[in-house]
């Protein structure tokens, strides 16, 4: 009995972890620079793709591409926003207007980041082994490259609220998160500050489908959809901008998708699409907020 | 029979209470002003009664029924109308068709179209809106925009209106004009209650005041009494001896 | 408000048109039929989502789940009962779908409102897909088909019928109701309109003439499974169109549904490999420069024009 439910419990947090980052990046997007990055997900595909690339053209082991993936992207998403986002932003009547305006720009994006990455990789599906050997945990069987993900996103999110909570640009996106005016009144560059946010979302999301890649899924160009539709379902389940409540979500996700995917496959975004349904309507401001 | 009241009314904002356990009752006829320190909870109190917001706990009646936690447009049926502290207009459509949206769906059943449209033209004329009526309601100037909140109010036949701080951002003249027009409202027999800052205002329009202090009731009864109250001006007026511009 | 003379110009222009449309079949070439069924599908998904997304504000995605609708009412009925029937049953099938979801839905905040379309796809898709595998033990149908006038004339009538029905929309009570949800939703509520009815209504109109449109289309394949009949590209197709075309006046959405089925059209023979990138590309372009879409760059000259203009209109 405890054993299953510790298989149950362990094998829902392993997907539970990427869940979870993914999830901060999109919370930083629309929380922060309320950017409804509708092409999150695209670059979830990116982080997962790019990983794919190092490793089996160079032989980069994934937790070493982290190296590389993690500036990399950051820079992405940092250029993007300050290219364009911020010119939108200012140009934008009000701040709903913006929503609107940058919500559907991400479209665009979307449409731009798939079709690139459609050329450059081509549509048949690919994949890589890396870590792939079971290992025992109280009498279940786990993958060891799942175990690792789960690690290294722990030790991810816990870095990252240590650095909101510690440093001085922390701080200053918490600020920034909760009033745009007064702290740019306290002399905090908001055109910065949105593009760091936007620049670690995609971070976020990069990494998230590093890990990704890791758990042995097959990587399509057109994946990146349904991560989006998961990081704004954990988003909303954890509070946006709330680290720990994506954790928290991301996990309680990660458990329903293996407890319903182990009884009924095909069945797991129906569930997760089914608790975004009752959330909206009973508690749209996430399971942890007051 | 009062034409509203209420008994107990509290509500929460997390953890603050911004309106707790409120009594009023407003008569029939009357002109209650709301007065109180910003943030005493006198727009949350508006937004109750319409609907805007539901309480946490404690009753609102409205001639006898209960409205508490009803949806804003059933209230609006039933004959109470509002104008909004950070004026809400429909600011693409012209000045007519905001009044004509009252007419239209502020009763149950809506007039016919002909009617509504004669309707509202007739209340644009009764608070002088008349010579802007095909312009954008988002071009008029504020004052004018708090006056065509108070025509769309109008023009859903109400028994009771809630003006939320018509005076506040005019000038002398353009108050005194808003005064006229509660005037002239209140003698079309419509009941009233103001939120106002311009004690000058208040204290002569006003049959009753009530005072508002950190959500709770702070004092009640005639512009006179409110005036001279120890309580009320420690907490309000006293900081407020200019107010009477 | 258009003058007496405009409104009689825009209507003689209307009929020309619809009499030419009518005319297609008997003097051009089967391809040419075939496209402009094509173009007419993108004008009629681009003018319902505009009937409700354009006056409210909320961007719904959930256009492909109702096309998807139709889809499959089709393929479920159109063996035995007549094309116009089963074009009236899939639009109401996405009807009752659209009042259901709008109904619990539209009290949300637009992002969440957007948010949740995002996904109705998605789980329309995945249940209908795990259906068919476990319960009906069959994954796809098959359609009778019908040729392609039968196709082209239906299509037709549903985009004059599109057309009609937002146009009455607009020049009514609902539509005034609909128009002052966008502009200030509380204070729409709080002057009688009962918000939450008026946008879910709207939301299954729409929804109608897209699941219409559905069953119209799915004719022209004979084998569909969920992920043909909802594919999300659907969704995306309405809201790039009436973005780049805009929203306000009748013309700009078909015109923008238009323009781009054409450079669609154009661009998946030229450079099939290349066109989302262009399309994203220009959908970024517009967003950032012309927020309001062509139309708005149009109706900006024409007030130029009728200021500068001596004669007064």
């Amino acid at each position: 009995m405890i054993i299953k439910f510790l298989d149950i419990a362990i094998g829902g947090l392993l997907m539970g972890g990427i869940y979870a980052l993914i999830a901060v990046g999109f919370g930083l997007q629309y929380g922060v620079a309320r950017v409804l990055n509708i092409a999150h997900g695209e670059f979830i595909m990116l982080g997962a793709f790019c990983t794919w690339t190092l490793f089996t053209s160079a032989g980069v082991t994934p937790l070493v591409s982290m190296l590389f993936c993690a500036p990399f992207f950051f820079a992405i998403g940092f250029t993007i926003y300050r290219i364009y986002y911020n010119q939108l932003r200012t140009s934008s009547e009000s701040p709903a207007v913006f929503e609107g305006n940058s919500m559907l720009a991400s479209f665009g994006l979307l449409f731009v980041v798939q079709n690139l990455a459609l050329i450059i990789w081509g549509s048949p599906v690919k994949g890589y082994s890396y870590l792939a050997f079971p290992i025992q945990l109280s009498g279940a069987v786990f993958s060891a490259n799942r175990i690792v993900t789960l690690i290294a996103s722990v030790i991810l999110g816990s870095a990252f609220y240590v650095f909101l909570a510690r440093t001085r640009t922390g701080k200053a996106i918490r600020a920034a998160a909760q009033d745009p005016d007064a702290a740019e009144l306290m002399g905090i560059s908001i055109k910065r500050v949105l593009a760091v946010c936007f620049g670690f979302g995609t971070m976020m999301a990069a990494l998230g489908g590093l890990l990704l890649s890791m758990t042995s899924i097959m990587l399509s160009p057109v994946m990146g959809m349904q991560y989006t539709l998961i990081a704004i379902i954990v988003a909303v389940l954890g509070g946006l901008g709330n680290i720990k409540g994506c954790f928290i979500g991301g996990f309680i996700l990660g458990l329903v998708g293996y407890v319903v995917s182990s009884s009924q496959p095909g069945l797991s975004m129906v569930a997760y699409y089914v608790i975004f349904l009752f959330l909206l309507l009973v508690r749209p401001t996430g399971l942890l907020t007051k | 029979m009062p034409i509203l009241e209420g008994q107990g009314v509290t509500k929460y904002f997390g953890g603050l209470a911004a309106v707790f356990n409120v009594d009023f009752h407003v008569e029939q006829g009357e002109a209650l002003g709301l007065i109180g320190p910003n943030g005493a909870g006198k727009t949350t109190l508006f937004n109750l009664i319409s609907a805007a917001l539901a309480p946490k706990s404690g009753e609102i009646r409205f001639k006898g029924r209960n409205i508490t936690g009803l949806a804003p447009f059933k209230i609006c049926r039933m004959g109470v109308a509002r104008t909004f502290q950070t004026v809400k207009v429909f600011a693409d459509m012209p000045v007519l068709n905001n009044v004509v949206l009252g007419a239209y769906f502020g009763m149950s059943p809506g007039m016919a179209s002909a009617d509504a449209i004669r309707e509202a033209t007739s209340i644009l004329e009764f608070v002088g809106l008349s010579a802007v009526k095909a312009t954008p309601a988002k071009d008029l100037t504020l004052a004018n925009q708090k006056r065509l909140e108070v025509a769309r109010a109008l023009a859903t036949r109400p028994e009771l209106l809630l003006l939320d701080e018509i005076m506040a951002g005019l000038n002398a003249t353009e108050v005194a004009e808003a005064m006229k027009l509660v005037a002239r409202i209140r003698s079309q027999g419509i009941t009233v209650i103001m939120i106002e800052h311009v004690m000058k205002a208040i204290m002569s329009v006003c049959d009753r005041i009530m005072v508002l202090h950190h959500g709770a009731k702070l004092a009640e009864g005639t512009p006179t009494e409110i005036a001279t109250s120890k309580e009320v001006i420690r907490v309000y007026l006293g900081e407020r001896k200019h107010a009477g511009s | 408000m258009k003058t007496p003379v405009k409104k009689y110009v825009s209507f003689i222009a209307l009929i020309t048109l619809l009499a030419l449309l009518v005319g297609v079949p008997g003097y051009m070439p089967s391809y040419t039929v075939i496209l402009i069924t094509n173009i007419l599908m993108h004008v009629v998904l681009t003018l319902s989502w505009a009937i409700f997304s354009g006056p409210t504000g909320y961007i719904s995605l959930a256009s492909a789940a109702f096309f998807g609708t139709g889809v499959y009412a089709s393929a479920l009925l159109s063996s035995s009962l007549p094309l116009p029937i089963v074009i009236v049953i899939g639009g109401c099938a996405s009807f009752i779908l659209a009042f259901l979801v709008g109904s619990l839905t539209l009290r949300l905040k637009g992002m969440y409102f957007t948010m949740f379309t995002f996904g109705l796809v998605e789980l329309v898709r995945n249940s209908l897909h795990w259906w068919e595998v476990n319960i009906t033990g069959t994954v796809g149908r098959l359609i009778i088909s019908a040729d392609n006038k039968h196709i082209f004339y239906c299509m037709v009538g549903i985009f004059v019928s599109v057309l009609l029905i937002s146009y009455l929309i607009k020049r009514s009570r609902f539509g005034l109701a609909l128009e002052s949800i966008g502009q200030s939703e509380e204070a729409a509520a709080h002057s009688g309109v009962n918000v939450t009815r008026v946008k879910a209504v709207t939301f299954a109109v729409s929804a109608f003439f897209m699941g219409a449109a559905g069953v119209t289309m799915s004719m022209r394949w004979t084998y569909i499974d969920p992920t043909t009949a909802f594919n999300i590209q659907f969704s995306f197709m309405p809201v790039l169109m009436a973005i780049f075309g805009g929203m306000g006046h009748l013309y700009a959405p078909i015109t923008g549904a238009t323009l781009f089925s054409l450079l669609e059209e154009l661009l998946t023979t030229k450079f099939p490999y290349y066109y989302m990138l262009i399309f994203g590309l220009i959908m970024l372009a517009v967003i950032r420069f012309m927020p309001h879409g062509l139309e708005g760059g149009i109706e900006k000259w024409r007030k130029r024009v009728e200021k500068e203009s001596p004669v007064k209109t």
